[in-house]
């Protein structure tokens, strides 16, 4: 049932959603904007994007109080496809993406999100931000000393304004931002590049068209490469964020319900004339900041927002694009996760290897699930290398039966198996070799025929060899865990290890 | 196995002291150890502070996390304190009713949540009708209370006001499942002898007298309880209500939401009715209660 919330979560906080919805509407349009210059599409399509989104992950979300809107990180997953096919394909890649999502929540793969590790998340964070960062570089190359000084004073606006007495705390400091360069520019008629230059703004409210693209499969192998990328990063992001609100109010979400509704907004976006997006970080720190908490402050996000463009469509071509620069660089600057450079010295170095390489790839690419998928596989691989040293084998002579025995200790698996191997004395002339394993764990189908070798090497040496503790050791191997999942079963296994 | 409790929900409202009055004579009635719970409801879906500045900085969300954590940090060690200087003082007050100990119970969390996790071990529950919110208004009941007795499977009784040592109860009888409940219970329970026990019964014509008759039957055979029988005819909650004063019934006994909710959304709840129009306390026994009182 995605649409049964708890009464709560709707009318638990009404008078902060209200404010907070408020807040978070007037700073969704400078990114929506932003954002469709990214993917090189008319603001419009981000704007509708925004407004569709959030107002159906306001109904079936699963994280109450988070912002989902048009976002950085999907639009640059876009910009290839709206150069070389066009908007209507973006549609259809968008309607791709949600349903992708939705069966996604159906298998429940948010579960997956715990493989990605904590280094994976900051790298992703920190490229994200750089991201964003760079995408307003283009708006300040080539240009003015205007837009310059323009920009400077549009960051010192955002961030001195909130240490006004009184109205500091009051009117965010984004849209006194947007007011006083617009009004700036608007009184000196500077000669600068304004939002209008960007392409065309909404001027109605959002109608509902189905994608003007071929059903065939060539339609398909154009739009899935795209939809597949913008499905993983969008739930990526969207439960990164969940979990970032979580740990803010100190309350659940439920991440399955939350792939589904990222995924129905999805399609909502893409049959209204948006763009993919999903949750976005920036915007729902500000909205629990301003003091949303509720499903609520979702909804009057998305339809304040709506409400603002269509009636002040005349106004909001005027802005500056070095007020929306300001404001990007803005969120670029609150994403990044700055203690993550301070903790570089004490973080472990595969840590920070796994850090800053999601990072570069990332950067490299502008592709963020490219990023995520190194990162983990990097994180994986340097896991596997520290648990592999959790593995010896002594081993002792009884001279007057000329019988060695090896004891085998720790985890025998795909990293430890050479080691494993090598343990062994083949040089050694005995009668008997007997192996004990009660102690030792075979994880997988190569420690086992590491085994094997091992035991035909010795035995190609004419040593009777004698296994130990066999059964007790490859029980690890099955890949039912259902059956050890209690703690006296992992008791008897993992026992003196 | 241990001895199942009686447990008192306390929140420092005016009904506070009924509550504790009415499990101290229950836990003391049937000897078995009386628990007093407290419970601490955060409320995270509701803000704390605002800050409409709607700007992100260096490390805002680690700012945020930070400044939130503080704030509400010192917020719930004010309601800890709070919360047991209610506790010892309502358990003062079981004592002096001749409790030799209580148990104190301070939890976080909703109190639906704590009585769920609890029920295993009570035997029967005692809340108040009101809870702070409502205090002063008394033809109100408490917002959580239906969701509250519609989660838990124990004998509930909710008291409406100051405490009055039982003399007369009434059941409310209806034969149904629930009723049948109610007598059963009141036939083997240690709580009611020495009490008089109304039986009654509202419309049901044709068949009341012989069900009263049943039921009083099994009463009598159970011994140490005086039956008297009535039976009535009118609106079922009116009727109930003006018998209470007339008899001068201490506590009413009855079945509780044992229609589904889809009825109850419909015709409007019975028990609703009841627990609004009540003079009296309502020990409420939903239709699954299985052997109440054991002990």
């Amino acid at each position: 049932m995605l649409l049964l919330s708890r009464k709560q979560d709707w009318l638990g906080n009404i008078c902060g959603d209200i404010l907070a919805g408020l807040v978070v509407a007037l700073a969704l349009i400078p990114e929506a904007i932003a954002f469709s210059i990214i993917a090189g599409v008319d603001p419009k399509v981000g704007l509708y994007a925004s407004f569709c989104i959030a107002v159906v992950t306001a109904f079936v979300g699963g994280r109450p109080g988070m912002i989902s809107a048009a976002t950085g990180a999907m639009a640059l997953l876009m910009v290839t496809l709206v150069k070389e096919h066009g908007l209507q394909y973006l549609f259809a890649t968008t309607l791709l993406t949600g349903g992708i999502q939705i069966v996604a929540g159906y298998l429940k793969l948010g579960s997956l999100m715990r493989f990605v590790s904590r280094s994976v998340i900051t790298g992703f964070v920190n490229a994200l931000a750089i991201l964003i960062f760079m995408a307003q570089l283009p708006e300040l190359t080539h240009v003015t000393w205007q837009v310059y000084a323009m920009t400077l004073g549009g960051l010192a606006i955002i961030y001195l304004f909130p240490y006004f007495p009184v109205v500091g705390k009051s009117i965010p400091s984004p849209l006194m931002c947007i007011i006083a360069l617009t009004a700036i520019a608007l009184t000196l008629n500077l000669d600068i590049r304004t939002v209008g230059d960007m392409g065309d703004l909404p001027d109605t409210l959002p109608i509902f068209l189905w994608p003007d693209v071929p059903m065939t499969l060539a339609t398909l192998t154009i739009i899935l490469p795209y939809a597949i990328p913008l499905a993983v990063v969008g739930l990526l992001e969207s439960l990164m964020t969940a979990t970032i609100i979580d740990d803010l109010t100190d309350t659940d979400s439920n991440k399955n319900r939350e792939c589904k509704g990222q995924g129905i907004a999805n399609i909502g976006s893409g049959l209204l004339g948006g763009m993919a997006g999903c949750a976005m970080i920036g915007q729902s720190v500000i909205n629990i900041k301003s003091g949303g908490r509720g499903r609520l402050s979702t909804l009057l996000a998305g339809t304040f927002l709506l409400i603002m463009i269509v009636f002040l469509d005349q106004w909001i071509s005027q802005i500056p694009m070095a007020a929306l620069v300001a404001v990007m660089i803005m969120v670029s600057i609150g994403t990044f996760n700055w203690s993550s450079i301070r903790d570089l010295k004490e973080n472990p170095l595969s840590s920070n290897v796994v850090m800053v390489m999601t990072v570069i790839v990332v950067v490299w690419t502008h592709n963020l699930a490219l990023g995520v998928f190194v990162g983990v596989l990097l994180a994986s691989l340097f896991f596997a290398n520290k648990i592999s040293h959790f593995m010896y084998v002594d081993s002792e002579l009884d001279e007057s039966n000329d019988i060695r025995t090896y004891h085998v200790v720790g985890q025998v698996f795909f990293s430890s198996a050479d080691k494993f191997v090598a343990a062994f004395d083949y040089k050694e002339a005995v009668e008997k070799i007997v192996i004990d394993l009660h102690r030792a764990h075979f994880w997988d189908i190569t420690s086992v025929s590491s085994l094997d070798k091992a035991v035909i090497k010795l035995r190609r040496q004419g040593a009777e060899v004698e296994l130990i503790g066999l059964n007790e050791a490859s029980s690890t191997i099955i890949d039912r865990f259902g059956v050890h999942d209690n703690p006296e079963e992992i008791e008897k296994m993992m026992g003196g290890h | 196995m241990n001895k199942k409790m009686v447990l008192a929900c306390i929140d420092g409202s005016a009904l506070s002291d009924a509550v504790c009055d009415y499990a101290a004579w229950i836990a003391e009635r049937i000897d078995v150890p009386l628990k007093l719970l407290h419970t601490i409801d955060h409320h995270h879906e509701t803000a704390a502070t605002t800050d409409l500045s709607g700007n992100l900085g260096v490390n805002s969300r680690d700012h945020l996390l930070e400044e939130m954590s503080d704030l509400e940090h010192v917020k719930s060690k004010a309601r800890i304190r709070l919360g047991k200087s209610i506790l010892q003082e309502a358990s003062d007050r079981v004592i002096e009713m001749g409790i030799s100990t209580s148990i104190n119970c301070l939890q976080h969390g909703s109190l639906v949540e704590s009585l769920t996790e609890f029920e295993d071990d009570i035997s029967i529950f005692v809340l108040g009708a009101r809870g702070k919110i409502h205090e002063d208004q008394s033809n109100q009941i408490g917002a959580k209370l239906e969701a509250m007795i519609r989660s838990l499977h124990r004998p509930i009784l909710v008291a409406n006001q100051a405490f009055k040592t039982p003399r007369r109860i009434m059941i409310a009888y209806d034969g149904g499942e629930a009723a049948e409940n109610a007598v059963d219970m009141v036939a083997d329970s240690p709580l009611y002898k020495g009490l008089v026990c109304h039986l009654v019964c509202v419309d049901k014509k044709g068949v009341a007298e012989n069900l009263l008759d049943k039921a009083a039957h099994r009463l009598g055979a159970a011994g140490g309880i005086d039956v008297v029988s009535a039976h009535l005819q009118g609106k079922v909650e009116h009727k109930l209500c003006e018998y209470q004063l007339s008899h001068h019934i201490d506590v009413t006994i009855m079945g509780a939401f044992s229609h589904t909710r889809l009825h109850d959304l419909l015709v409007g709840s019975f028990t609703v009715k009841m627990l609004l129009n009540t003079k009296t306390p309502l020990l409420l026994l939903r239709s699954k209660d299985s052997i109440i009182y054991e002990s």
